[in-house]
């Protein structure tokens, strides 16, 4: 099929109609409307259900509903829109119901802004509501990731009956690119969901999607099976792409739009005779732990590239465990980040590798002259505002 | 100029049709089969603001998709050609619509284009198409694409609403390929 010219968010929205989604429920919010926009316009064409709820937390509840009912579905928002559904996640993961959830992140905290962020990595990956719970994490990196993602969440979700997100941002969102769209799945060959509570015309007992569980001993035991499930998706579905890391001193590690800034960075170092390298994790949840692992053997720093103040940072420390420094290079506020600010991020890296010490390279940093020595703080704004 | 992997920053004032200026450069090189990112710049700068789009044209898997250091700088008004005029890479080019823009740029490091993109289109009846005035000089001046692929980038990317708009379209992109330098700078 010839490619055609997609915003990500529309590709997004196609992706899923695509993997069989025929009920969306949503509300409007900056960068992730136009996903919503191209829903209201599909949908009834398809037979599908489009319904824009009177909120976030409602919209989530219906897809609670839909989903108990066996059906592929999904909701959308940007980063506040996402605390909203924490509580609504909390119960999906609950019941052990399976939906998309997207969320095109704009900068926080609050209302914040309305440009690209990652700020969400630890909402998204830690705590996407209360409780004792995960959800599947996928983090695309182009416009033909987004189209793509969607149909891998649904699968993902549907075979482990939990709750599966796609991590994006306003830059993916508001991006165009060439994309070939996904084949269409027929709907008569999704997965048979027999748990699915679609009237029992008295012939079985009857079906129940709850997450209240008052007995300790009982909750305990649902808790405890969920995560023996957790156990298998860590050992089976870590996903990442390896770019030059297996002679790379330095391992850059960057997901979503990050890594579109990181991958200009180390291929720039590259071309100066600095062995760099680029480890981009496709799955946030779980975390590919094996390859920074594996990567963690040979290289003598890390640099996590983030549009945060640095948080998944963490998650590379926990898998290099004290092995080498992992230092953080990072814009937040909606301001993203220059390849050529990245590329000296990857240098300080390798210049400091012997110290042992990790550092951490903000703008506000460099301008009181802390460390780094590249900040200008003003002028990014000025270029990017 | 290596037409084929370029970065491109057009602006403008919201409402002057930068993106749809963008999206026809970008809507080329699909068709020539480029790699090639679209990305606009968003939020309230749209409501009578300034507006810009980054266009990235490449032969290679493409990194960062906003340009902060463009080969070509395509202007629709003076606060966002003394906005990007500085960040404009060395050897670049800087092309201007005259009619709205009266300067001189004090680089000389860079190829500096002036036609009035604005004049032309009220004069020929085209008026809104000012900016596909600016990508036909583009084409001329770079040789990003064809003429006829620029054709059929304007028949995929005029609605379907408004399919009476691609003759004056494409009329327009021809009357800004031959187009004159007009700038006037000693």
């Amino acid at each position: 099929m010839a490619k055609v010219l997609m915003k990500g968010n529309e590709a997004l929205a196609e992706g899923a109609i695509r993997a069989g989604c025929r009920h969306f429920f949503g509300y409007p919010i900056t960068p992730q409307s136009e996903l919503a926009a191209y829903m209201a316009k599909r949908m009834p064409k398809i037979g599908g259900t489009y319904l824009q709820a009177e909120s976030e937390v409602s919209a989530i509840n219906m897809v609670y509903g839909a989903s108990a009912a066996g059906v592929r579905v999904m909701t959308s928002s940007s980063s506040p829109g996402v605390s909203l559904k924490g509580e609504g996640i909390s119960y999906l993961i609950g019941a052990d119901l399976p939906c998309l959830i997207v969320n095109v992140e704009r900068s926080g905290p609050g209302l914040g802004g309305i440009q690209p962020s990652q700020g969400d990595y630890w909402m998204s990956t830690r705590a996407t509501g209360h409780g004792d719970g995960h959800v599947l994490v996928l983090a695309p990196n182009s416009v033909q990731e987004m189209a793509d993602f969607a149909a891998k969440a649904f699968e993902l979700g549907d075979r482990f009956r939990m709750p599966a997100m796609i991590l994006a941002d306003g830059l993916l969102g508001q991006m165009m690119e060439p994309v070939e769209l996904p084949e269409e799945l027929d709907l008569a060959d999704l997965p048979e969901k027999p748990w699915a509570l679609t009237g029992t015309k008295l012939e079985r007992e009857h079906h129940i999607a709850n997450s209240l569980a008052m007995e300790p001993q009982d909750l305990e035991d649902m808790v405890l099976s969920r995560r023996e499930r957790y156990r298998l998706i860590k050992a089976t579905e870590q996903k990442c792409e390896q770019i030059m890391v297996d002679d790379a001193e330095v391992v850059v590690v960057a997901f979503g739009a990050a890594s579109r800034i990181a991958l200009s960075a180390v291929n720039a170092a590259r071309e100066q005779g600095i062995k760099a390298g680029l480890i981009r994790p496709i799955t946030l949840w779980p975390y590919p732990v094996d390859a920074v692992k594996a990567a963690a053997q040979h290289a003598k720093a890390f640099l996590s590239v983030e549009f945060s103040t640095g948080q998944m940072v963490e998650d590379v420390r926990l898998a290099v465990n004290g092995k080498c420094p992992v230092n953080f290079f990072g814009h937040t506020g909606g301001i993203v980040p220059d390849p050529s600010e990245a590329l000296e991020a990857i240098k300080l890296s390798l210049e400091r590798a012997d110290s042992g010490e990790d550092f951490e390279i903000l703008p506000f940093e460099s301008k009181l002259g802390l460390d780094g020595s590249f900040g200008k703080p003003q002028a990014y704004a000025e270029r990017t505002a | 100029m290596d037409a084929h992997n370029m970065n491109i920053l057009l602006a403008g004032f919201g409402g002057q049709g930068v993106l749809f200026a963008g999206k026809l450069i970008a809507s080329s090189a699909l068709i020539d089969g480029l790699e090639v990112t679209w990305m606009p710049s968003y939020g309230p700068e749209m409501r009578g603001g300034t507006c810009n789009c980054s266009v990235c044209l490449s032969e290679k898997p493409i990194g960062s998709p906003l340009v902060t250091e463009p080969d070509v700088l395509v202007a629709l008004n003076k606060p966002s050609y003394l906005k990007f005029v500085d960040a404009i890479k060395p050897g670049g080019i800087c092309l201007i619509d005259q009619s709205l823009i009266d300067v001189c740029p004090e680089r000389s490091d860079i190829q500096f284009v002036a036609i009035p993109a604005t004049k032309i289109s009220e004069d020929n009846d085209l008026q809104t198409l000012a900016n596909v005035i600016l990508v036909g000089q583009l084409l001329k001046l770079t040789g990003f694409s064809t003429v006829e692929v620029l054709e059929q980038a304007i028949e995929h990317s005029v609605s379907a609403k408004h399919t009476d708009l691609i003759a004056p379209n494409k009329m327009a992109l021809k009357i800004g390929y031959n187009a004159v330098n007009q700038a006037d700078c000693k």
